[in-house]
């Protein structure tokens, strides 16, 4: 190939930084994920879904699930980019102590794409805020 | 972090460390967890390659089959059908993961050359037959949770292959019956983007798959062969991609070419999976374009 590697690279480069340009102005995650008012809806959702998910309603028991809804729409809205500040516990020490297994963590999750498909959020959207969660697998499962 | 560590040793002492880490496991897990967790996101488990092993159709990936977690077991079977204009070939088999992390397969090749048989001296409808016996070991990486870092999962597979057609085999050039491939794979889901993409190199002797033998008259030796896989992930359960699978060229009676597959597979549930492709296997046994389609089911537990 004539293409030399670093000229290759700098297209890349240049694609990928000028990406985000492409679309509005305002175009972080929290946006496409419709921000608050969708985020609040979705989490809500998913933590009904969870608590009669006969695979994980257990995790819940003791958990006060209007306090923990706030807290996963902060720490969602921190990390895509919305106007927030994560300020709770990090996922490890969070998550101490409850045996999760990756089970529980998959339920989850699948009950999270459940209310994120019924919050009518775009599959391609729903995947880019599970690849910003799925590195915690490690810290709330294996560590 | 526990396992990645330790399985990088032999894979004695990873069967060991594995048994040594489910005890481990048992006891603090809860204690609802199950032999077979059924536990893997949906697709993550894929699909049954042509030879049995967990993987695309035509290339094996360095995921697990089945959809059991670290803490469980997970099994499956299938059956794949390959029609070209000269040629059928069925792949039975079964395959079962263990912990996530290590993985038996079985398939059973049977070749139909169908009319065409007769064309090459052996007989209408004449069939060569082929037992695959996998085995893969996953070494490094998590395709699906690291979404963090550019490591792919990373694993080490070999396929020992028995053909029960020695005599044709030797007719045709070819130098044994038996072969054994030896392969490493990285796969990585990038999740952000949809996209899943797989690279295996494989040291093989195998003249398309082994159902003509190992070795042959032109080339006898080992040859590292170059397979991938991309997938877009359109939906949950449905992906469509493509697939390409270089191939040694041993056999001086016939060439022997690339296979390319454009393919859609669909994910109704964790316990079966459909795949419909469109295959180019090049020449076969010197009939040449050999286009058809390719069609597999698979039943997991």
């Amino acid at each position: 190939m004539a293409v030399k590697p670093m000229s290759l690279f700098a297209v890349l480069f240049a694609a990928v930084t000028l990406l985000p340009l492409s679309g509005s102005a305002a175009d972080t995650l929290y946006d496409d994920l419709g921000g608050e008012a969708r985020v609040t809806q979705f989490v809500g959702e998913m933590l009904a879904i969870a608590v009669k998910d006969p695979r994980i309603a257990r995790d819940f028991d003791n958990i006060n699930l209007e306090w923990l809804q706030k807290r996963i729409v902060l720490q969602i809205c921190s990390l895509t980019g919305g106007p927030c500040q994560y300020t709770g516990r990090n996922m490890y020490a969070a998550h101490k102590g409850l045996h999760l297994a990756t089970l529980d963590f998959n339920a989850l999750v699948e009950d999270m794409q459940i209310a994120m498909d019924r919050a009518e959020i775009p599959f391609r959207t729903q995947n880019r805020l599970l690849a910003i969660l799925a590195p915690m697998y490690h810290d709330i499962v294996t560590r | 972090m526990f396992w990645g560590i330790k399985f990088r040793s032999s894979v004695a002492g990873a069967l060991l460390t594995m048994a040594a880490g489910t005890a481990a496991l048992a006891q603090e897990s809860p204690p609802e967890v199950e032999a077979f967790d059924s536990g893997k996101l949906l697709a993550t488990s894929g699909l049954s390659q042509i030879e049995g092993a967990g993987g695309g159709g035509l290339t094996p990936w360095a995921v697990i089959t089945g959809y059991e977690t670290r803490d469980a077991i997970g099994a499956n079977v299938h059956y794949t059908f390959v029609n070209t204009p000269s040629f059928t070939l069925h792949s039975t088999g079964a395959a079962v993961g263990f912990y996530d992390r290590f993985e038996l397969s079985y398939a059973r090749e049977i070749f139909d050359t169908r009319s065409t048989g007769a064309k090459l001296g052996l007989g209408s409808g004449y069939t060569f037959n082929e037992d695959v016996f996998g085995a893969k070991l996953r070494v490094a990486g998590d395709a699906v949770y690291d979404q963090d870092s550019w490591m792919p999962q990373v694993a080490l597979g070999t396929q020992y292959k028995v053909n029960d057609n020695a005599a044709v085999i030797h007719a045709i050039g070819a130098k044994s019956a038996q072969g054994v491939d030896y392969y490493a794979s990285a796969t990585k889901l990038f999740l952000a983007e949809s996209v899943l993409l797989d690279a295996t190199v494989r040291a093989t002797r195998a003249n398309q798959l082994g159902i003509l033998g190992f070795g042959g008259d032109r080339d006898n030796g080992y040859n590292a062969e170059f397979e991938g896989s991309a997938a877009y992930l359109l939906t949950r359960k449905l992906a469509v991609g493509v697939e390409y699978r270089g191939q040694p060229n041993n056999l001086s009676f016939a060439e022997q070419n690339r296979w390319i597959d454009a393919f859609v597979a669909y994910f109704p549930t964790r316990n079966v999976s459909l795949t419909l492709a469109a295959v180019d296997l090049g020449s076969v046994a010197g009939q040449t374009h050999q286009r058809g389609v390719y069609l597999s089911m698979q039943l997991g537990f």
